[in-house]
């Protein structure tokens, strides 16, 4: 699974770091930073699904 | 209240009015009406008001800073003038491309990491309120006015370094900004008891008495600097009362409306209590049902809304809370489910605006039910109706009266810290 972090259309709500600590971490703005490089581990697909879905930005994608 | 003095709602597609007891009591009623007749309502009052209710074009207004100015947000007889970009309370009366630099002189502040460190002295604040509420055991209680009004008048008079008892103005500045707007009752306060009086005190009094470090944020604004000029006297007190007037009885609203919806579901209340795994769920699922907060636009140039010509100088309300009821975007949007997994909800808003204080509200809102949960795990409303409870009139929507029955209690001395 493939995930992506829109970084212009992130707006700090910080769903994803709640929601996928493992995948997403906060600057000390509040806006999210992604913590792998693109391709979700093993065991972290439902994280990653969970932080697309809550976003209210629409700023992560995910792609099986 | 404006009830008085304003006509009554004959159709609330064509002439509604947000700060009536009618809209306060039923909302979500009226955005679903609204909803299946026409998207967008609109109204003469107020010199001319739409209020888009579905997600989508809430969304699309709020993104939309080209066409839609934020220097009037909260909707009133009187309009702004000539304040663009900057504004009366920088950073949420601010348009691009001033709003950034205002706004990132703050967001360090307002960081998860910098809030997790208030999270005791919230944590202690409840405790206190809790202990003061139990103390006397009755068993009826008003969870407003006793338990949640307090909660982030505390903590905001801590992170700006006022005193506590300075709560009981905020109050009084909320009720009037945001449930009075522009009313009769306003035109007869001396300036001694204004808020711009209070935040020109608070300001004058420090820059007495300055401080090497900057210790909370007053001083923090006051050390600050927008490209090399420190910030001007009037973006200082706007900003400071913006966090006074923007994160006191939107929280309060929130900590009251969760209550309020557990007061009357025993099996939600007995969910959160026996796994605490799913506050973490619980509490969007709450913000979404019960968002406190409508902002509003001045359409900065003609343009549409979901196909609807609006014209500049027109008030547009963004009700994010009737975004968040939209069946379009939420499946089963009137019914709360406390475990939801699926919750793109905009109580915070959308856009470059989002809530600066989002963290701090949801740390406020947790440890406010954590604790009420932890001394008072049973209680029920402790009136016949639930329309009973009187919800506040504007653009800040929550319980302002909540009377509970306490049905059970845990002792102080046994409960735990986490």
């Amino acid at each position: 699974m493939r995930i992506t972090l829109d970084s212009e259309a992130c707006q700090g709500h910080g769903r994803c770091y709640t929601l996928a600590p493992d995948l997403f971490d906060s600057d000390d703005e509040g806006y999210a930073v992604l913590k792998v490089d693109g391709e979700v581990p093993a065991g972290m697909e439902e994280q990653a699904r969970l932080a697309a879905d809550n976003c209210p930005e629409f700023a992560i994608t995910v792609e099986d | 209240m404006t009830d008085t003095a304003r006509p009554p709602v004959d159709d609330w597609a064509t002439d509604f009015d947000h700060t009536t007891s009618e809209y306060a009591q039923n909302a979500p009623e009226i955005w679903a009406d609204l909803r299946s007749r026409c998207p967008v309502a609109h109204s003469e009052r107020f010199g001319g008001t739409w209020l888009p209710v579905r997600h989508e074009d809430v969304v699309a207004v709020a993104r939309d800073t080209e066409h839609f100015s934020s220097e009037g947000v909260i909707v009133n007889d009187y309009k702004p003038v000539d304040l663009a970009p900057i504004g009366y309370a920088p950073p949420i009366t601010s348009d691009p491309p001033f709003h950034q630099a205002a706004r990132r002189l703050l967001l360090p502040a307002f960081a998860p990491k910098e809030i997790d460190r208030w999270e005791e002295t919230a944590r202690a604040t409840c405790r206190e309120l809790l202990d003061e509420l139990l103390a006397d055991g009755r068993d009826v209680v008003d969870a407003a006015v006793e338990y949640t009004q307090h909660i982030p008048v505390r903590v905001i008079a801590d992170m700006l370094g006022v005193p506590r008892e300075d709560g009981d103005k905020f109050r009084t500045f909320i009720h009037r900004i945001i449930e009075a707007p522009g009313s009769a009752e306003q035109e007869q306060i001396a300036y001694e008891d204004t808020l711009d009086h209070y935040l020109t005190q608070v300001v004058e009094a420090r820059r007495a008495a300055p401080r090497e470090e900057p210790q909370d944020l007053v001083d923090h604004l006051l050390a600050a600097d927008l490209d090399g000029q420190p910030l001007s006297d009037d973006h200082i007190t706007g900003t400071i009362g913006l966090l006074i007037i923007a994160g006191i009885d939107t929280t309060w609203s929130a900590i009251g409306a969760s209550l309020w919806h557990l007061a009357q579901h025993p099996d939600d209340r007995r969910r959160l209590v026996e796994d605490p795994d799913v506050m973490v769920f619980a509490i969007e699922e709450l913000l979404r049902a019960y968002a406190p907060v409508t902002m509003a636009r001045i359409v900065a140039e003609d343009t549409e809304i979901g196909g609807c010509p609006v014209n500049a100088r027109d008030w547009v309300l963004l009700p994010f809370p009737a975004a968040n009821l939209d069946p379009e975007v939420f499946e089963d949007p009137h019914e709360v489910v406390i475990d939801r997994q699926r919750n793109r909800h905009l109580a915070f808003g959308v856009g470059i605006h989002r809530c600066i204080g989002s963290n701090l509200a949801r740390m406020e809102l947790r440890v406010g039910l954590e604790e009420w949960l932890r001394r008072i795990p049973d209680f029920e409303l402790a009136v016949d109706d639930p329309e009973q409870v009187r919800w506040s009139a504007g653009q800040v929507r929550g319980p302002r009266e909540l009377p509970v029955r306490i049905l059970a209690t845990v002792p102080h001395s046994t409960t735990e810290v986490r």
